[in-house]
Protein backbone atom coordinates (compact mmCIF):
# COMPACT_ATOMS: atom_id res chain seq x y z
CA UNK A 1 0.00 0.00 0.00
CA UNK A 2 2.82 2.36 0.84
CA UNK A 3 4.39 1.75 -2.50
CA UNK A 4 1.22 2.62 -4.36
CA UNK A 5 0.94 5.91 -2.54
CA UNK A 6 4.48 6.76 -3.39
CA UNK A 7 3.95 5.98 -7.03
CA UNK A 8 1.20 8.48 -7.26
CA UNK A 9 3.14 11.20 -5.51
CA UNK A 10 6.53 10.27 -6.88
CA UNK A 11 6.05 11.53 -10.41
CA UNK A 12 7.25 15.04 -9.74
CA UNK A 13 10.99 15.75 -9.76
CA UNK A 14 10.62 17.30 -6.32
CA UNK A 15 10.33 13.90 -4.67
CA UNK A 16 13.55 11.96 -5.11
CA UNK A 17 13.15 10.02 -1.89
CA UNK A 18 10.92 7.16 -3.09
CA UNK A 19 13.27 6.11 -5.83
CA UNK A 20 16.25 5.82 -3.50
CA UNK A 21 14.18 3.89 -0.99
CA UNK A 22 12.80 1.35 -3.40
CA UNK A 23 14.24 -2.16 -3.52
CA UNK A 24 17.30 -3.41 -1.71
CA UNK A 25 18.72 -0.03 -0.81
CA UNK A 26 15.89 0.52 1.66
CA UNK A 27 17.12 -2.47 3.62
CA UNK A 28 20.69 -1.16 3.98
CA UNK A 29 20.14 0.17 7.53
CA UNK A 30 19.66 -3.42 8.62
CA UNK A 31 23.15 -4.44 7.57
CA UNK A 32 25.24 -3.16 10.53
CA UNK A 33 22.92 -4.74 13.09
CA UNK A 34 22.88 -7.97 11.14
CA UNK A 35 26.66 -8.02 10.91
CA UNK A 36 26.95 -7.64 14.68
CA UNK A 37 24.63 -10.58 15.28
CA UNK A 38 26.38 -12.72 12.68
CA UNK A 39 29.91 -11.91 13.85
CA UNK A 40 29.43 -11.78 17.59
CA UNK A 41 26.65 -14.29 18.12
CA UNK A 42 26.16 -16.73 15.24
CA UNK A 43 29.86 -17.10 14.49
CA UNK A 44 30.90 -17.69 18.12
CA UNK A 45 28.10 -20.19 18.44
CA UNK A 46 29.29 -22.06 15.35
CA UNK A 47 32.89 -21.71 16.54
CA UNK A 48 31.89 -23.19 19.91
CA UNK A 49 30.11 -26.07 18.21
CA UNK A 50 33.17 -26.75 16.07
CA UNK A 51 35.48 -26.39 19.05
CA UNK A 52 33.42 -28.88 21.03
CA UNK A 53 33.87 -31.43 18.22
CA UNK A 54 37.66 -31.12 18.29
CA UNK A 55 38.69 -32.51 21.69
CA UNK A 56 42.06 -31.54 23.06
CA UNK A 57 44.49 -33.06 25.57
CA UNK A 58 43.80 -36.60 26.75
CA UNK A 59 40.62 -36.79 24.66
CA UNK A 60 42.27 -35.68 21.41
CA UNK A 61 42.33 -39.19 19.95
CA UNK A 62 39.02 -40.35 21.39
CA UNK A 63 36.85 -39.26 18.47
CA UNK A 64 34.66 -36.34 17.49
CA UNK A 65 32.13 -36.62 20.27
CA UNK A 66 34.67 -37.32 23.01
CA UNK A 67 33.87 -34.05 24.81
CA UNK A 68 30.20 -34.91 24.97
CA UNK A 69 30.96 -38.50 25.95
CA UNK A 70 33.23 -37.19 28.72
CA UNK A 71 30.52 -34.86 30.01
CA UNK A 72 27.77 -37.46 30.05
CA UNK A 73 30.14 -40.20 31.21
CA UNK A 74 31.19 -38.36 34.38
CA UNK A 75 28.50 -38.69 37.07
CA UNK A 76 29.58 -35.42 38.75
CA UNK A 77 29.31 -33.50 35.48
CA UNK A 78 26.08 -35.19 34.50
CA UNK A 79 24.61 -34.31 37.89
CA UNK A 80 25.02 -30.59 37.10
CA UNK A 81 22.11 -30.86 34.63
CA UNK A 82 19.85 -32.24 37.34
CA UNK A 83 21.11 -29.65 39.84
CA UNK A 84 20.15 -26.89 37.41
CA UNK A 85 16.81 -28.34 36.35
CA UNK A 86 15.64 -28.81 39.93
CA UNK A 87 16.23 -25.10 40.46
CA UNK A 88 15.04 -23.70 37.13
CA UNK A 89 11.79 -25.64 36.74
CA UNK A 90 10.28 -25.10 40.23
CA UNK A 91 11.40 -21.44 40.30
CA UNK A 92 9.80 -20.80 36.92
CA UNK A 93 6.56 -22.54 37.92
CA UNK A 94 6.32 -20.87 41.32
CA UNK A 95 7.04 -17.40 39.90
CA UNK A 96 4.33 -17.98 37.30
CA UNK A 97 1.82 -19.14 39.89
CA UNK A 98 2.44 -16.06 42.06
CA UNK A 99 2.69 -13.55 39.21
CA UNK A 100 -0.30 -14.75 37.21
CA UNK A 101 -3.12 -13.71 39.58
CA UNK A 102 -1.30 -10.48 40.39
CA UNK A 103 -0.80 -9.55 36.76
CA UNK A 104 -4.37 -10.49 35.94
CA UNK A 105 -5.82 -8.44 38.76
CA UNK A 106 -3.52 -5.47 38.06
CA UNK A 107 -4.31 -5.32 34.36
CA UNK A 108 -6.66 -2.49 35.19
CA UNK A 109 -5.58 0.05 37.79
CA UNK A 110 -6.10 -0.46 41.49
CA UNK A 111 -5.51 2.32 44.01
CA UNK A 112 -1.73 2.61 44.39
CA UNK A 113 -1.05 0.90 41.08
CA UNK A 114 2.22 2.72 40.42
CA UNK A 115 3.56 1.94 43.89
CA UNK A 116 2.58 -1.71 43.57
CA UNK A 117 4.22 -2.10 40.17
CA UNK A 118 7.28 -0.21 41.39
CA UNK A 119 7.64 -2.45 44.44
CA UNK A 120 7.41 -5.56 42.31
CA UNK A 121 9.95 -4.29 39.80
CA UNK A 122 12.59 -2.91 42.19
CA UNK A 123 14.36 -6.27 42.73
CA UNK A 124 15.63 -5.81 39.16
CA UNK A 125 18.05 -3.21 40.47
CA UNK A 126 19.23 -5.17 43.51
CA UNK A 127 21.78 -7.12 41.55
CA UNK A 128 22.89 -10.65 42.28
CA UNK A 129 25.59 -9.73 44.73
CA UNK A 130 23.60 -7.32 46.88
CA UNK A 131 20.77 -9.85 46.91
CA UNK A 132 23.20 -12.58 47.92
CA UNK A 133 24.94 -10.49 50.59
CA UNK A 134 21.63 -9.27 51.96
CA UNK A 135 20.26 -12.81 51.98
CA UNK A 136 23.29 -14.14 53.83
CA UNK A 137 22.60 -11.60 56.55
CA UNK A 138 18.78 -11.63 56.50
CA UNK A 139 18.40 -15.41 56.36
CA UNK A 140 21.61 -16.17 58.27
CA UNK A 141 21.69 -17.90 61.67
CA UNK A 142 21.78 -14.50 63.42
CA UNK A 143 19.64 -12.76 60.79
CA UNK A 144 16.27 -11.10 61.25
CA UNK A 145 14.20 -14.01 59.98
CA UNK A 146 15.74 -16.58 62.32
CA UNK A 147 15.56 -14.07 65.18
CA UNK A 148 11.89 -13.49 64.51
CA UNK A 149 11.08 -17.19 64.22
CA UNK A 150 13.01 -17.89 67.44
CA UNK A 151 11.31 -15.03 69.26
CA UNK A 152 7.90 -16.36 68.20
CA UNK A 153 8.95 -19.87 69.33
CA UNK A 154 8.17 -21.25 65.88
CA UNK A 155 11.62 -22.84 65.78
CA UNK A 156 13.96 -23.93 68.55
CA UNK A 157 17.28 -23.59 66.74
CA UNK A 158 18.19 -21.35 63.78
CA UNK A 159 17.24 -22.79 60.39
CA UNK A 160 19.84 -22.84 57.67
CA UNK A 161 18.36 -20.95 54.72
CA UNK A 162 21.52 -20.03 52.80
CA UNK A 163 24.58 -21.81 51.44
CA UNK A 164 22.34 -24.59 50.20
CA UNK A 165 19.60 -25.34 47.69
CA UNK A 166 17.06 -23.18 49.54
CA UNK A 167 19.32 -20.12 49.32
CA UNK A 168 19.72 -20.32 45.55
CA UNK A 169 16.03 -21.11 45.13
CA UNK A 170 14.97 -18.02 47.11
CA UNK A 171 17.52 -15.81 45.37
CA UNK A 172 16.34 -16.90 41.92
CA UNK A 173 12.70 -16.52 42.85
CA UNK A 174 13.22 -12.93 43.93
CA UNK A 175 15.49 -11.88 41.07
CA UNK A 176 13.41 -13.59 38.41
CA UNK A 177 9.99 -12.46 39.59
CA UNK A 178 9.95 -8.90 38.12
CA UNK A 179 10.48 -10.05 34.54
CA UNK A 180 7.84 -12.79 34.79
CA UNK A 181 5.38 -10.34 36.31
CA UNK A 182 6.03 -7.66 33.68
CA UNK A 183 5.61 -10.05 30.75
CA UNK A 184 2.33 -11.36 32.17
CA UNK A 185 1.10 -7.87 33.00
CA UNK A 186 1.84 -6.80 29.43
CA UNK A 187 -0.20 -9.63 27.98
CA UNK A 188 -2.99 -9.35 30.55
CA UNK A 189 -3.46 -5.65 29.83
CA UNK A 190 -3.83 -6.50 26.16
CA UNK A 191 -6.93 -8.64 26.72
CA UNK A 192 -10.15 -6.93 25.80
CA UNK A 193 -12.36 -6.80 28.93
CA UNK A 194 -15.43 -7.03 26.68
CA UNK A 195 -14.61 -10.66 25.91
CA UNK A 196 -15.07 -11.57 29.53
CA UNK A 197 -18.13 -9.41 29.84
CA UNK A 198 -19.60 -11.21 26.86
CA UNK A 199 -18.89 -14.59 28.45
CA UNK A 200 -20.52 -13.32 31.64
CA UNK A 201 -23.57 -12.11 29.79
CA UNK A 202 -23.85 -15.52 28.19
CA UNK A 203 -24.00 -17.03 31.65
CA UNK A 204 -20.48 -18.30 32.26
CA UNK A 205 -19.43 -18.55 35.92
CA UNK A 206 -16.06 -17.14 37.01
CA UNK A 207 -14.39 -20.56 36.90
CA UNK A 208 -15.68 -21.16 33.41
CA UNK A 209 -14.62 -17.67 32.30
CA UNK A 210 -11.15 -18.25 33.74
CA UNK A 211 -10.75 -21.64 32.12
CA UNK A 212 -12.37 -20.98 28.76
CA UNK A 213 -11.68 -17.29 28.11
CA UNK A 214 -8.94 -15.76 30.22
CA UNK A 215 -6.35 -18.51 30.43
CA UNK A 216 -6.45 -19.38 26.72
CA UNK A 217 -6.03 -15.68 25.89
CA UNK A 218 -3.15 -15.47 28.36
CA UNK A 219 -1.49 -18.63 27.02
CA UNK A 220 0.98 -16.75 24.78
CA UNK A 221 1.98 -14.54 27.73
CA UNK A 222 2.39 -17.50 30.03
CA UNK A 223 4.52 -19.22 27.39
CA UNK A 224 6.70 -16.14 26.87
CA UNK A 225 7.15 -15.65 30.61
CA UNK A 226 7.93 -19.33 31.17
CA UNK A 227 10.49 -19.39 28.36
CA UNK A 228 12.24 -16.19 29.47
CA UNK A 229 12.26 -17.28 33.08
CA UNK A 230 13.60 -20.72 32.30
CA UNK A 231 16.37 -19.33 30.10
CA UNK A 232 17.39 -16.93 32.86
CA UNK A 233 17.25 -19.42 35.72
CA UNK A 234 18.78 -22.29 33.80
CA UNK A 235 21.96 -20.27 33.25
CA UNK A 236 22.19 -19.24 36.93
CA UNK A 237 25.76 -18.73 37.99
CA UNK A 238 26.65 -16.09 40.61
CA UNK A 239 23.92 -16.90 43.12
CA UNK A 240 24.67 -20.63 42.88
CA UNK A 241 28.15 -19.77 44.13
CA UNK A 242 27.37 -17.02 46.62
CA UNK A 243 24.28 -18.34 48.43
CA UNK A 244 24.53 -21.95 47.33
CA UNK A 245 26.81 -24.87 47.84
CA UNK A 246 28.86 -24.71 44.64
CA UNK A 247 30.81 -27.88 45.40
CA UNK A 248 27.67 -29.88 46.08
CA UNK A 249 23.96 -29.58 45.57
CA UNK A 250 24.04 -26.31 43.64
CA UNK A 251 26.90 -27.12 41.27
CA UNK A 252 24.92 -25.93 38.26
CA UNK A 253 25.73 -26.52 34.61
CA UNK A 254 26.92 -22.94 33.98
CA UNK A 255 29.43 -23.45 36.78
CA UNK A 256 30.55 -26.74 35.22
CA UNK A 257 31.13 -24.92 31.90
CA UNK A 258 32.99 -22.09 33.61
CA UNK A 259 35.22 -24.49 35.55
CA UNK A 260 36.12 -26.34 32.35
CA UNK A 261 37.07 -23.08 30.62
CA UNK A 262 38.75 -21.10 33.37
CA UNK A 263 40.02 -23.67 35.86
CA UNK A 264 41.08 -26.45 33.48
CA UNK A 265 41.53 -24.16 30.42
CA UNK A 266 39.80 -26.80 28.31
CA UNK A 267 37.80 -24.60 25.94
CA UNK A 268 36.59 -27.50 23.76
CA UNK A 269 35.11 -29.24 26.82
CA UNK A 270 33.60 -25.95 28.04
CA UNK A 271 32.07 -25.34 24.61
CA UNK A 272 30.60 -28.84 24.63
CA UNK A 273 28.93 -28.12 27.99
CA UNK A 274 27.66 -24.79 26.64
CA UNK A 275 26.16 -26.61 23.66
CA UNK A 276 24.45 -29.10 25.98
CA UNK A 277 23.02 -26.12 27.88
CA UNK A 278 21.75 -24.50 24.71
CA UNK A 279 20.21 -27.78 23.54
CA UNK A 280 18.34 -28.35 26.81
CA UNK A 281 17.03 -24.81 26.69
CA UNK A 282 15.86 -25.06 23.12
CA UNK A 283 14.05 -28.28 23.98
CA UNK A 284 12.32 -26.56 26.89
CA UNK A 285 11.35 -23.53 24.80
CA UNK A 286 10.03 -25.83 22.07
CA UNK A 287 7.95 -27.74 24.64
CA UNK A 288 6.55 -24.48 26.01
CA UNK A 289 5.63 -23.27 22.54
CA UNK A 290 4.01 -26.59 21.69
CA UNK A 291 1.95 -26.39 24.87
CA UNK A 292 1.01 -22.85 23.99
CA UNK A 293 -0.21 -23.89 20.57
CA UNK A 294 -2.36 -26.59 22.13
CA UNK A 295 -3.90 -24.05 24.47
CA UNK A 296 -4.53 -21.23 22.08
CA UNK A 297 -3.96 -20.29 18.48
CA UNK A 298 -4.45 -16.72 17.41
CA UNK A 299 -2.88 -13.30 17.63
CA UNK A 300 0.05 -12.97 20.03
CA UNK A 301 -1.67 -10.28 22.00
CA UNK A 302 -5.15 -11.55 22.34
CA UNK A 303 -8.43 -9.95 21.80
CA UNK A 304 -7.82 -6.26 21.40
CA UNK A 305 -7.47 -4.17 18.29
CA UNK B 1 -22.70 8.53 30.00
CA UNK B 2 -24.11 7.99 33.41
CA UNK B 3 -21.33 6.97 35.73
CA UNK B 4 -23.37 4.69 37.92
CA UNK B 5 -24.24 2.67 34.84
CA UNK B 6 -20.71 2.54 33.51
CA UNK B 7 -19.09 1.44 36.76
CA UNK B 8 -20.55 -1.92 37.77
CA UNK B 9 -19.49 -3.98 34.74
CA UNK B 10 -15.93 -2.76 35.10
CA UNK B 11 -15.82 -3.77 38.75
CA UNK B 12 -17.25 -7.15 37.90
CA UNK B 13 -14.85 -7.79 35.06
CA UNK B 14 -11.95 -7.03 37.40
CA UNK B 15 -13.36 -9.60 39.73
CA UNK B 16 -13.74 -9.83 43.44
CA UNK B 17 -11.79 -8.65 46.44
CA UNK B 18 -8.41 -6.97 46.20
CA UNK B 19 -7.01 -7.41 49.71
CA UNK B 20 -4.92 -10.38 48.64
CA UNK B 21 -3.14 -8.24 46.03
CA UNK B 22 -2.02 -5.85 48.75
CA UNK B 23 -1.15 -8.73 51.08
CA UNK B 24 0.96 -10.51 48.45
CA UNK B 25 2.72 -7.34 47.31
CA UNK B 26 3.22 -6.34 50.95
CA UNK B 27 4.79 -9.70 51.80
CA UNK B 28 7.08 -9.47 48.79
CA UNK B 29 8.04 -5.90 49.66
CA UNK B 30 8.76 -6.82 53.30
CA UNK B 31 10.98 -9.69 52.20
CA UNK B 32 12.92 -7.55 49.72
CA UNK B 33 13.15 -4.65 52.18
CA UNK B 34 14.40 -7.02 54.89
CA UNK B 35 17.11 -8.31 52.58
CA UNK B 36 18.11 -4.85 51.41
CA UNK B 37 18.07 -3.33 54.91
CA UNK B 38 20.16 -6.21 56.26
CA UNK B 39 22.83 -5.40 53.71
CA UNK B 40 22.46 -1.64 54.07
CA UNK B 41 22.60 -1.61 57.89
CA UNK B 42 25.57 -3.93 57.80
CA UNK B 43 27.36 -1.52 55.48
CA UNK B 44 26.99 1.33 58.00
CA UNK B 45 27.56 -0.78 61.13
CA UNK B 46 30.80 -0.54 62.99
CA UNK B 47 29.87 -3.79 64.73
CA UNK B 48 26.70 -5.91 64.70
CA UNK B 49 26.77 -8.78 67.16
CA UNK B 50 23.56 -10.68 67.54
CA UNK B 51 21.23 -7.74 68.22
CA UNK B 52 18.23 -6.66 66.15
CA UNK B 53 20.15 -3.57 65.07
CA UNK B 54 23.85 -2.75 64.75
CA UNK B 55 25.65 -1.74 67.94
CA UNK B 56 27.03 1.48 66.44
CA UNK B 57 27.16 3.21 63.07
CA UNK B 58 30.01 4.43 60.90
CA UNK B 59 30.78 5.47 57.34
CA UNK B 60 34.23 3.93 57.37
CA UNK B 61 33.28 0.94 55.20
CA UNK B 62 32.41 3.25 52.33
CA UNK B 63 35.78 4.95 52.65
CA UNK B 64 37.37 1.51 52.94
CA UNK B 65 35.59 0.31 49.79
CA UNK B 66 36.66 3.37 47.85
CA UNK B 67 40.29 2.83 48.83
CA UNK B 68 40.54 -0.95 48.95
CA UNK B 69 38.40 -1.93 45.97
CA UNK B 70 39.44 1.08 43.90
CA UNK B 71 35.74 1.93 43.74
CA UNK B 72 36.28 5.19 41.84
CA UNK B 73 38.16 3.46 39.04
CA UNK B 74 35.66 0.57 38.86
CA UNK B 75 32.76 3.04 38.72
CA UNK B 76 34.49 4.97 35.94
CA UNK B 77 34.98 1.74 33.95
CA UNK B 78 31.35 0.81 34.54
CA UNK B 79 30.11 4.18 33.31
CA UNK B 80 32.38 4.15 30.25
CA UNK B 81 31.29 0.61 29.34
CA UNK B 82 27.61 1.36 30.01
CA UNK B 83 27.53 4.57 27.99
CA UNK B 84 29.55 3.23 25.05
CA UNK B 85 27.44 0.09 24.86
CA UNK B 86 24.26 2.18 24.99
CA UNK B 87 25.32 4.60 22.26
CA UNK B 88 26.68 1.93 19.92
CA UNK B 89 23.61 -0.29 20.44
CA UNK B 90 21.27 2.60 19.69
CA UNK B 91 23.26 3.57 16.61
CA UNK B 92 23.07 -0.02 15.31
CA UNK B 93 19.61 -0.95 16.52
CA UNK B 94 17.51 2.13 15.74
CA UNK B 95 18.00 2.08 11.94
CA UNK B 96 17.38 -1.66 11.89
CA UNK B 97 14.22 -1.24 13.99
CA UNK B 98 13.00 1.50 11.67
CA UNK B 99 13.36 -0.67 8.58
CA UNK B 100 11.74 -3.63 10.32
CA UNK B 101 8.82 -1.45 11.36
CA UNK B 102 8.25 0.19 7.98
CA UNK B 103 9.13 -2.35 5.30
CA UNK B 104 7.43 -5.58 4.46
CA UNK B 105 9.92 -7.83 2.70
CA UNK B 106 10.36 -11.56 2.29
CA UNK B 107 12.17 -13.08 5.26
CA UNK B 108 11.24 -10.26 7.62
CA UNK B 109 10.00 -12.53 10.45
CA UNK B 110 13.14 -14.64 10.15
CA UNK B 111 15.36 -11.57 10.27
CA UNK B 112 13.52 -10.23 13.30
CA UNK B 113 13.99 -13.57 15.03
CA UNK B 114 17.70 -13.55 14.16
CA UNK B 115 18.13 -10.04 15.54
CA UNK B 116 16.34 -10.90 18.78
CA UNK B 117 17.88 -14.36 19.21
CA UNK B 118 20.82 -13.23 21.39
CA UNK B 119 18.28 -12.20 24.03
CA UNK B 120 16.72 -15.65 24.09
CA UNK B 121 19.90 -17.63 24.59
CA UNK B 122 21.71 -17.40 27.92
CA UNK B 123 24.96 -15.44 27.65
CA UNK B 124 27.14 -18.23 28.95
CA UNK B 125 26.39 -20.53 26.00
CA UNK B 126 27.86 -18.17 23.41
CA UNK B 127 29.97 -16.23 25.92
CA UNK B 128 32.56 -18.97 26.36
CA UNK B 129 33.38 -19.37 22.64
CA UNK B 130 33.09 -15.59 22.18
CA UNK B 131 35.59 -15.07 24.99
CA UNK B 132 37.87 -17.67 23.41
CA UNK B 133 37.61 -15.75 20.12
CA UNK B 134 38.38 -12.43 21.73
CA UNK B 135 41.39 -13.83 23.58
CA UNK B 136 42.69 -15.17 20.26
CA UNK B 137 42.21 -11.69 18.78
CA UNK B 138 44.11 -10.26 21.77
CA UNK B 139 41.02 -8.35 22.90
CA UNK B 140 40.41 -10.53 25.94
CA UNK B 141 40.80 -8.66 29.22
CA UNK B 142 40.68 -5.27 27.50
CA UNK B 143 38.11 -2.53 27.83
CA UNK B 144 37.29 -2.89 24.11
CA UNK B 145 36.57 -6.59 24.63
CA UNK B 146 34.20 -5.87 27.51
CA UNK B 147 32.36 -3.28 25.39
CA UNK B 148 32.11 -5.64 22.42
CA UNK B 149 30.58 -8.53 24.37
CA UNK B 150 28.08 -6.25 26.09
CA UNK B 151 26.75 -5.02 22.75
CA UNK B 152 25.64 -8.55 21.82
CA UNK B 153 22.62 -8.76 24.16
CA UNK B 154 22.05 -4.97 24.25
CA UNK B 155 21.48 -4.32 20.55
CA UNK B 156 18.65 -6.88 20.20
CA UNK B 157 16.98 -5.14 23.11
CA UNK B 158 16.97 -1.87 21.14
CA UNK B 159 15.43 -3.65 18.15
CA UNK B 160 12.82 -5.26 20.40
CA UNK B 161 11.78 -1.96 21.99
CA UNK B 162 12.15 0.40 19.04
CA UNK B 163 10.43 -1.69 16.35
CA UNK B 164 6.95 -1.41 17.92
CA UNK B 165 7.74 2.19 18.79
CA UNK B 166 8.31 3.07 15.13
CA UNK B 167 5.24 1.07 14.14
CA UNK B 168 3.14 3.39 16.28
CA UNK B 169 4.37 6.50 14.47
CA UNK B 170 1.98 7.49 11.72
CA UNK B 171 3.70 6.89 8.34
CA UNK B 172 1.68 9.80 6.90
CA UNK B 173 3.99 12.19 8.75
CA UNK B 174 6.97 10.93 6.77
CA UNK B 175 4.99 10.85 3.54
CA UNK B 176 3.90 14.43 4.06
CA UNK B 177 7.48 15.53 4.68
CA UNK B 178 8.67 13.72 1.58
CA UNK B 179 5.86 15.14 -0.53
CA UNK B 180 7.00 18.54 0.62
CA UNK B 181 10.43 17.77 -0.78
CA UNK B 182 12.44 16.70 2.26
CA UNK B 183 15.31 14.28 1.65
CA UNK B 184 15.26 10.95 3.53
CA UNK B 185 17.99 12.21 5.84
CA UNK B 186 16.06 15.38 6.51
CA UNK B 187 12.89 13.38 7.18
CA UNK B 188 14.82 11.26 9.63
CA UNK B 189 16.45 14.20 11.41
CA UNK B 190 13.56 16.65 11.48
CA UNK B 191 10.52 14.37 11.68
CA UNK B 192 11.36 10.91 12.97
CA UNK B 193 14.10 11.71 15.44
CA UNK B 194 12.10 14.24 17.46
CA UNK B 195 9.16 11.82 17.68
CA UNK B 196 11.33 8.80 18.48
CA UNK B 197 13.53 10.56 21.02
CA UNK B 198 11.52 9.62 24.14
CA UNK B 199 11.51 5.99 23.06
CA UNK B 200 15.22 6.07 22.34
CA UNK B 201 15.91 7.71 25.69
CA UNK B 202 13.91 5.05 27.51
CA UNK B 203 15.54 2.24 25.54
CA UNK B 204 18.93 3.79 26.23
CA UNK B 205 18.34 4.04 29.97
CA UNK B 206 17.12 0.45 30.12
CA UNK B 207 20.17 -0.75 28.21
CA UNK B 208 22.33 1.20 30.61
CA UNK B 209 20.63 -0.55 33.55
CA UNK B 210 21.05 -3.92 31.88
CA UNK B 211 24.64 -3.33 30.78
CA UNK B 212 25.54 -2.38 34.33
CA UNK B 213 23.80 -5.48 35.66
CA UNK B 214 25.05 -7.93 33.02
CA UNK B 215 27.38 -10.30 34.78
CA UNK B 216 28.28 -13.38 32.77
CA UNK B 217 29.75 -11.88 29.60
CA UNK B 218 31.78 -9.23 31.41
CA UNK B 219 32.93 -11.86 33.88
CA UNK B 220 34.17 -14.11 31.06
CA UNK B 221 36.05 -11.39 29.18
CA UNK B 222 37.22 -8.75 31.64
CA UNK B 223 40.71 -8.51 33.04
CA UNK B 224 41.92 -6.95 36.28
CA UNK B 225 41.82 -3.46 34.74
CA UNK B 226 38.53 -3.75 32.88
CA UNK B 227 36.13 -5.03 35.53
CA UNK B 228 32.73 -3.46 35.86
CA UNK B 229 31.10 -3.01 39.25
CA UNK B 230 29.12 -6.28 39.17
CA UNK B 231 32.19 -8.33 38.39
CA UNK B 232 34.36 -6.54 40.96
CA UNK B 233 31.58 -7.13 43.47
CA UNK B 234 31.40 -10.80 42.62
CA UNK B 235 35.12 -11.24 43.08
CA UNK B 236 34.97 -9.35 46.38
CA UNK B 237 32.05 -11.46 47.60
CA UNK B 238 33.59 -14.66 46.28
CA UNK B 239 36.75 -14.02 48.26
CA UNK B 240 34.64 -13.30 51.36
CA UNK B 241 36.57 -13.66 54.56
CA UNK B 242 39.56 -11.86 53.16
CA UNK B 243 37.64 -8.61 53.15
CA UNK B 244 35.12 -7.39 55.71
CA UNK B 245 31.55 -8.14 54.65
CA UNK B 246 30.55 -4.59 55.58
CA UNK B 247 32.82 -3.21 52.84
CA UNK B 248 31.34 -5.59 50.28
CA UNK B 249 27.88 -4.46 51.36
CA UNK B 250 28.93 -0.82 51.03
CA UNK B 251 29.97 -1.50 47.45
CA UNK B 252 26.76 -3.41 46.76
CA UNK B 253 24.71 -0.49 48.09
CA UNK B 254 26.55 1.90 45.76
CA UNK B 255 25.72 -0.49 42.94
CA UNK B 256 22.04 -0.67 43.85
CA UNK B 257 21.68 3.09 44.20
CA UNK B 258 23.19 3.55 40.73
CA UNK B 259 20.85 0.99 39.20
CA UNK B 260 17.80 2.28 41.05
CA UNK B 261 18.42 5.88 39.99
CA UNK B 262 18.64 4.78 36.35
CA UNK B 263 15.55 2.60 36.63
CA UNK B 264 13.51 5.40 38.18
CA UNK B 265 14.69 7.74 35.43
CA UNK B 266 13.63 5.17 32.84
CA UNK B 267 10.23 4.71 34.49
CA UNK B 268 9.54 8.39 33.95
CA UNK B 269 9.66 7.80 30.22
CA UNK B 270 8.23 4.36 29.80
CA UNK B 271 5.51 2.18 31.23
CA UNK B 272 7.32 -0.67 33.05
CA UNK B 273 5.25 -3.15 31.07
CA UNK B 274 6.85 -1.96 27.85
CA UNK B 275 10.26 -2.88 29.22
CA UNK B 276 9.62 -6.43 28.24
CA UNK B 277 6.94 -6.33 25.60
CA UNK B 278 4.62 -3.82 24.11
CA UNK B 279 1.03 -3.24 25.07
CA UNK B 280 -1.49 -2.08 22.60
CA UNK B 281 -3.74 0.43 24.30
Amino acid sequence: MQRAVRHRTGEGAAVPAPRARRGGAALLPLVPALLVVLMLFIYPFAYGLMLSLHPQGALAKAGTFANYAAFFGDPRERLSIWNTLRLAVPVTLLDLVVALPLAYRLRRPLPGQRVITGLLVIPMTLGTVLLAEGMIEFFGPAGWLNKLLLALHIIGTPVQFVHNYTGVFLSLMISDFPAVFLVLLGYASGIDPRLEQAARTLGAGWWQRLLRVTLPLLAPGIAAAAALSFVATFSVFPSAVLVGQPAGETRVIALAAWQAAYERFDYPQASAIAMVMAAIELVFVALVLAARNRAYQGPTIGGRG
Amino acid sequence: MNRSVARPPRAHAGGGPTWWVYALVGAFAVLVAGIFLSAFLNSIASTWFGGWLPDAYTTKWYRFAIAEFDLGYVLAITIVVGLTVTIVSLALGVPAAYVLARRAFPGRPLLLLLLILPMLVPPITYGIPLAAMLYTARLGGSLAGVIIVNIVPAMPFVVLIMTPFFEQIDPNLERAARTLGASPWRVFRRVLLPIALPGMLAAGLLILVRAIALFELTFLVSGAKSQTLVVALYYAAFAAGIRPSQAIDAMAVVYMVTGLALLLAALRFINPVNMVIRVRQ
